[in-house]
This record gives structure tokens, sequence and C-alpha cells, in this order.
């Protein structure tokens, strides 16, 4: 099978490098055949790719350690639930993922428009297929997931215990999606660029959904890696800053920005160039992202791959980079505005506004991911920006772009007037300034940025619940509809615009558990023996007992020791709850180095926290037993097995392992260590996820496709109303246009 | 590598061949009228996308988003375009 899968990466690169050339002949020549002909190699890279990852899927689900990635990234004792997950662990395995994901995605797009953008879509055929071609290089020059072993192991290496969690399952093909996603729009940007039909609103308004489906799937990985990071990593917090998580981020703002600024070149025109500077930035920027996830170019918690990939990915943005600049420089008469800024007090001022807080965001993102390589260029040594060097930076910024996305739904385009001003701002303003005095009255003045952070949220809420209190009644008024009829058709009517006002109601709620959860949060690192207290939060911590475990998996091997803690929490002599973290530790296969029983404590250990969460705050621990009193029991027993090794039959070994595990356990429960628990009490944690949830369901609202009934119904209105307008004489037409 | 291999790899490359070069071997009658039902879905594209910011205009009036001479402006132009694409639409449908 792997030659096979070898065989049809190989056909999959020959396929795309046909299309790129049948393309772009097709669009030079007028030979609509032979765009169709390139566009069906996008289908048939697709195909083919399905059946590759197919083969290594099928590869990694039976355990085949002739495959070289499923001997070093799964192994028989790793679950089944796992083991499908256990592709997107490895390098090759990653790469083949995007491969897939982009070729599914291009084919996707390329249906959808074979019947328009005629012009612009065989060039962006072409640069999607350029993507594939990339991609189908490195899988079969570079780093083949069908490589076969010479000598068949029985057992593999077993996937990265921290990759062990039902989220890690979903993230990377989120991730992927959304960078492979922001291809399109990058791809097509070329083409408009190439063919001069930049100005034109059809290749944006055509793309804008691949644009905002790739913005929801990369927002959903992010969501998802930072609810790893904060119920796996055993360090508390959900957003680290780390290279990688930044890698996602940054196309993810600078999509933001675009999915706002694109609407003033459909509705004005305007913006046209830095429009379609957005959308190639953030084409890079998806590839920048994957190269930095695979490349392990910055030290990072989340690089899982080697550097073997720089220089062709190098390569690869130096030409988006230099392509970009050239053929925005080329086109740049195509791209002036149609209409010019009428007010700085304007919806388009706004969405201006909201653009350069969110450009300003990536640059800072951007600007202290890569620090630590241009100082290493500068300076010749490696220096890391942390956390608070972010926080100075993207807390205001943040707190500027969530006021703004209160104030844009409700402003009115091209010049706001103060009686617009009176109509629409009154409400917002005024339960803005409340919450903001009940929640300083009670303490929270205390952390001016946070307090800040509530009103602006505030105040986005009650702008948007203004906008739908009056599009229902504008609904009840022209239809006589009840109120929850009028929402539903309200929203139906204008998904995008409705299902955007949800995205800005979820984003202020997870920015106000951001902030609530980082200013106003208690954490300690504290050592305790069985039977003591600590106090954190208001709340009392006590280690009421040990706990140990083995777990095995379906097939009866050992899959990791845990020792954990029963830890009771109370608050004013009230009990609050009771929480469970462990230590997990995985053994390593080097057993002739580490021993017998020293493998399972020199391997991964992964921590499995202990969370109350709740709607005002989340009560979090994680452990880590102080096992140096069981060391010298576990040196004893690596010698007795040492001395043993080779004389017992191998049943009778592991038996005596098993007993030996045992009697290790059982001694951690009767003779406990100290511990060091990490706890942290945090407040509104659980907006965030809310907050995500919110965000996420308005963006699917706004993906929704149209076509329903009572909408075919208007547009039949409307035609008839244009159709009026076409007959009412030549006479008033050119004041019309005019 | 066995038989079976090849035969399947061989077997994908003919059917990807097949599928890629179909569009080359179509009749060229064939080929013009999908030339012209892909002008006109186009269009037809352009127009609903028109309607449709019609219909923003008028909620941004309603919501107080647009003065009404803004928006009688807009509407204006807005009307006047989708004409221009009606009578396209009717061009390239040959009524």
């Amino acid at each position: 099978m792997a030659t096979v899968g070898r065989a049809l990466l190989i056909l999959a690169l020959a396929t795309a490098a046909y299309g790129i050339v049948a393309s772009i002949y097709g669009a030079r020549s007028g030979r609509p055949e032979w765009v169709v002909s390139g566009r069906r190699s996008v289908y048939a890279v697709a195909a083919l790719c399905t059946g590759a990852f197919a083969i290594l899927e099928i590869a990694f689900l039976r355990s085949d350690f002739s495959f070289a990635t499923v001997a070093s990234h799964s192994s028989t004792t790793t679950p089944s639930f796992y083991k499908a997950a256990a592709p997107w662990s490895s390098q090759e395995g990653s790469l083949l993922l995007w491969l897939w994901l982009l070729s599914l995605w291009s084919s996707l797009v390329l249906f959808l428009t074979r019947r328009s953008l005629r012009r612009v879509a065989p060039y962006a055929t072409a640069v999607l297929l350029g993507f594939a071609m990339f991609f189908a290089s490195l899988l079969v020059f570079r780093e083949t997931p069908f490589g076969v072993l010479a000598v068949v192991p029985a057992d593999g290496a077993g996937l990265n215990p921290l990759l062990r969690h039902p989220s890690m399952m979903i993230h990377p093909p989120m991730l992927y999606s959304g960078y492979t996603l922001f291809a399109i729009p990058f791809a097509f940007a070329v083409g408009a660029l190439v063919t001069r039909q930049v100005g034109a609103a059809d290749w944006i308004r055509s793309t804008r959904r691949f644009a905002l489906a790739a913005w929801f799937f990369l927002g959903v990985g992010i969501l998802l890696g930072a609810r790893w990071s904060y119920s796996e990593l055993g360090w508390g917090g959900y957003w680290a800053w780390d290279p990688v998580e930044n890698a996602s981020l940054l196309p993810w703002l600078t999509g933001t920005a675009l999915l706002h600024s694109i609407m003033l070149q459909e509705k004005r025109g305007m913006l046209k160039i830095w429009n379609v500077s957005l959308v190639l930035a953030t084409g890079i920027l998806s590839i920048l992202g994957t190269f930095l996830v695979r490349s392990g170019i910055l030290d990072s918690i989340h690089a899982f791959g080697a550097s073997t990939l720089g220089v062709p990915f190098v390569i690869l943005i130096g030409l988006m980079v230099s392509g970009s600049i050239g053929l925005v420089v080329w086109r740049r008469e195509a791209l002036r505005s149609d209409n010019r800024l009428d007010s700085l007090l304007s919806r388009e001022a706004i969405f201006l506004a909201n653009n350069l807080v969110l450009v300003a965001m990536a640059f800072v993102v951007f600007w202290g991911t890569f620090w630590p390589l241009i100082a290493e260029a500068l300076t010749g040594t490696r220096r890391s920006l942390g956390p608070p060097w972010f926080d100075r930076y993207t807390v205001p910024l943040a707190i500027v772009l969530v006021l703004l996305s209160g104030i844009g739904p409700i402003i009115a385009w091209r010049r706001a007037t103060a009686a617009n001003a009176r109509r629409n701002f009154l409400v917002p303003s005024v339960v803005a300034l409340a919450v903001a005095a009940v929640l300083a009255a009670v303490g929270a003045g205390s952390r001016p940025l946070a307090l800040a952070m509530f009103a602006c949220g505030a105040f986005v809420v009650a702008s948007v619940g203004q906008e739908f209190w009056r599009g229902v009644a504008v609904r009840r008024t022209m239809t006589g509809e009840a109120p929850l009829r009028a929402l539903g058709s309200l929203v139906g009517r204008n998904r995008r615009r409705y299902g955007g006002y949800l995205v800005h109601v979820g984003m202020a709620v997870l920015f106000i558990g951001v902030a609530a959860s980082t200013a106003f949060n208690d954490a300690r690192d504290i050592r305790l023996d069985v039977g003591q207290t600590a106090r954190v939060g208001g709340y009392e911590f006590r280690y009421v007992k040990p706990t140990s475990r083995i777990s095995t998996n379906a097939a009866g091997s050992l899959e990791k020791i845990s020792f954990g803690s029963v830890v009771e929490v109370r608050r004013d002599g009230r009990h609050v709850t009771t929480l469970r973290p462990e230590r997990g530790y995985f053994p390593s296969r080097d057993q002739a180095a580490l021993g017998a029983l020293g493998r399972f404590f020199e391997g991964e250990a992964t921590s499995e926290i202990g969370l109350q969460a709740g709607l005002r705050r989340d009560i979090w621990t994680a452990m880590t037993p102080d096992i140096r009193a069981l060391l010298p029991i576990i040196q004893q027993g690596d010698e007795v097995f040492g001395a043993a090794a080779g004389k017992l039959p191998p049943a009778a070994e592991a038996a005596a392992l098993g007993t030996a595990l045992r009697g290790l356990v059982d001694r951690y429960v009767a003779n406990p260590p100290p511990a060091t628990f990490r706890i942290i009490t945090s407040p509104l944690v659980t907006w965030i996820w809310l907050g995500a949830i919110i965000v996420f369901g308005g963006a699917l609202i706004a993906l929704w496709p149209g076509g329903d009934a009572p909408g075919r119904r208007v547009r039949a209105r409307y035609a008839a109303r244009v159709a009026e307008d076409v007959a009412a004489g030549r006479e008033r037409e050119p004041a019309v246009v005019a | 590598m066995d038989v079976v291999a090849l035969l399947v790899i061989l077997a994908v490359l003919g059917t990807v061949v097949a599928i890629v070069s179909a569009p080359l071997r179509a009749d060229r009658r064939e080929r013009e009228r999908d030339d012209t039902k892909d002008r006109v879905a186009e269009l037809e594209a352009r127009k609903e996308a028109k309607y449709r910011e019609i219909r923003d205009a008028e909620m941004d009036l309603r919501t107080g988003k647009l003065s009404a001479e803004d928006h009688r402006v807009l509407d204006r132009q807005l009307r006047a375009e989708a004409i221009d694409v009606l009578r396209a639409l009717d061009e390239a449908a040959g009524r």
C-alpha cells in the first residue's frame, strides 16, 4: 500500500503541474476547454490526495509499522481514537493533511465559481495548483509519509502523550482548514490583479464566503488550542504568546480586518489597494503559520516539526511576498478608490480605524514573535519577548477594538449627524457608563484597563441589542409579524449583517472573560503534605489524600502510571468542591538505558488537572508529586530486573514487572511524599468559551447559504421595481446614472 | 512492486487522464452552449448581489444609519446599476 500511496502523490504532483500549464494556456489563448481541463486537474488532485490520505489513515488504524511514520508516531497501546488523529502529529502526515485540505477546498470553490469569474478563475486555479505542487513536492522529495522500514518493529514509539487530548483530534484540521481556505482569496486576488479585474466587486463577493470560512475554522482551531493549553499543559493559562499560537493569530487578525474592509469596497468602491494587500498578506501569513509549526525555527511548546523544511518554505514565502508587491505596484492604476472618506464620524471611518487597530495588533504580534530571530541577526544572541511585552501593546489595542465593534453597527454611513448620534448612541453609552460605575463601586477600579474592557463590552452588547430591537420593530411595522417570527425573518433575510453582529457580541463576551481572568486571578505554587491546607483567592485547599493507578489499554498493555491527589476546596468553612489532579507518567521505550522501572519516570509526563468551572469563577489545580523518595526503590527494581534480563520467560518477566509497579504505586499511597500544587482561582474564564461559542454561532449564521423562498419573493418584487425604472423612459436614466 | 499495486496505479493514471482530458475532447457547439450558460449565471449572480445591496440600503435607512438624502442617491445609483445588469442579462440570454 505504501507504493500506491507514493504513486498517488507523484500523480498528484504531475497533475498539478499539468493543471497550471493548462489553466494559463487556456486563459491566454482564449480556449476555455483548456481552462476547464485545468479546473478538472484540481478535482483530480483532490481525489488523488484523498486516496493517499486514506492509505495513511488505514496504516495508522491497523498499526502497520512497516510505515516508518506509523512506527514513529503510534503504537499498539495508542487508543484507536488517537490513532486516527496520529497522522497529523507527524511532519509528513501533517503536510499531507495540508495538501489534502487545500485540494478539497480548492475543488469546492472552483466548482462553485465554474460559471462565474471566467477571466480571474484560470489564474486562481494556477495559483492554487502552485500551492498544491509545492506541498506535493515536499511530500514526494523531502518528507514522504510512505517511507517503509526494512525491519518492521513489533511496536511503535507511540503518540506524544501531550497530544492525547480530544481537542487535538480536531485542532490541527481546523487550523489547516483555516490556512488552506485563506489561500483561496489569495489565489483569486492574484487572478484579479493579473487580469486587471481587481477593482470589480465580483471576485471579492465570490471569495468572501471562503475568507469567512477560513476565519471561522482558524478561530475554532485557535480556541481549541487555547482550551487544550488550559486543560492539558498544566500551567493554568490559555494563551502564552507562544510563537506557534501567534502564527495562527496573525492571519486571523488580518483576516478579521479584511472581512470588514471588503464591505467598503463592495458598498463604496473604497480601499481597493488596502483590501487586495490584506488578502495577499493574509495568504502569506497563512503559509508563514504553517512554516512556523512545521519548521521548528522558533522554540515553541507546539512546534512538533524538525527544521528540515526551512529553505523551501523561505523560497515560497519570498516568492509570494515579492510577487504580491510586484502585482499591486503593476496594477496600482486599477486600484484607485471610487469614493473618498466623507467624514471621520462615519461607518467608513470606523471600519478604517478597526482595520488599523487589527493591523497594528498583527504587527505587534509579528514583531514579538520574530524578535528572537531579529535579535539574533542584530546582536548574535537569541532573546525572546514574554507575555508582559505583548500585553503592554495588545491590551490597549484590544480595548479600542472592542469599543469600535460596538460603534460600527450603529454609526451612519458617510456622515454621522447629531440626530444619528442621539438616536443610536444614547442607550449603549448609558449602559456602558452604568456598568463601569457599578463595577468601580465594587472594587474593579483597581484594574483600570479591565474596567475599561468591561465598559466597552457592555457598550457592544447594548448597541447590538439595540440593533436587533430596532430591526425587529422595522420588520413588525412592515409585515405585522410576531416578535419572535420577526426576529427569525430579520436574521434569515440578512444573515451576513446579523450574524456579524452576533460575532461582535461574542467577541465582547470573550474579551470580558480574558480581562477578568487575567486581571483578577489568584495563582500560587504551593508545596503541601497530606493533611495540609493552603489558602488561595479566598478558598481553602486541603490535600486530603494521595491516589495512584496503573492504566492499561484495551489489549492489556501498560499505558501510564498516575500519581494524584484528592483536594477538598472550602470557602468560609463550607464545602465547595473536591478536585482530583493527577500527574501521568508515560514509559520511555529505552528500557536498556533507563531501566525496567526507571523508564516510566524518564519518559513524557502530563498533567490531568482538577477543575471546577463555573460562570462566575474557575478553580483550577495541577500537581507534581515529589517522587524523589521513590527513586531508591526504582533503582533497586531496575537492578533486579537488569540482573534477571533474559533469564525469565517474557510472560513471567511481564508479570513480575506488573507486581513491582503495583508495589510502587501502593508504596506511593502508603507513604505519600509532598507534592507541589499549582492552584489558580480565575473569574469568568467560562465566559471565554461561551463568547467563542457565540462568535462561531454568529459566523455560521453569516456563512449559511441563502436562497430561501421568502428571499426569492423579495427579489422578485425588487426585480419588478427595477423593471419599472427601465420602463419609465430614457429621460430619467441619465440623471440616475449621474 | 507487486502486480496488484501496479495495476491499481495504472488504473488511477488512466482515470485521471480521462477526467482531465475530457473537456479537450468535447464537442465545440456544446462548449459554446456552456459559455452562454456561464455568462448568464454570472450576470444572475451579479443581479442578485445588486438587489441585496438595495435591500441593505433600505434597512440602513429604516434603522437610522443612512440619511434620507444619502439613501436617495445610493438607491438611485444601485437601481441604475441593476438596470445595466438586467440589460446585459437580456442580451446574454438572447431575449
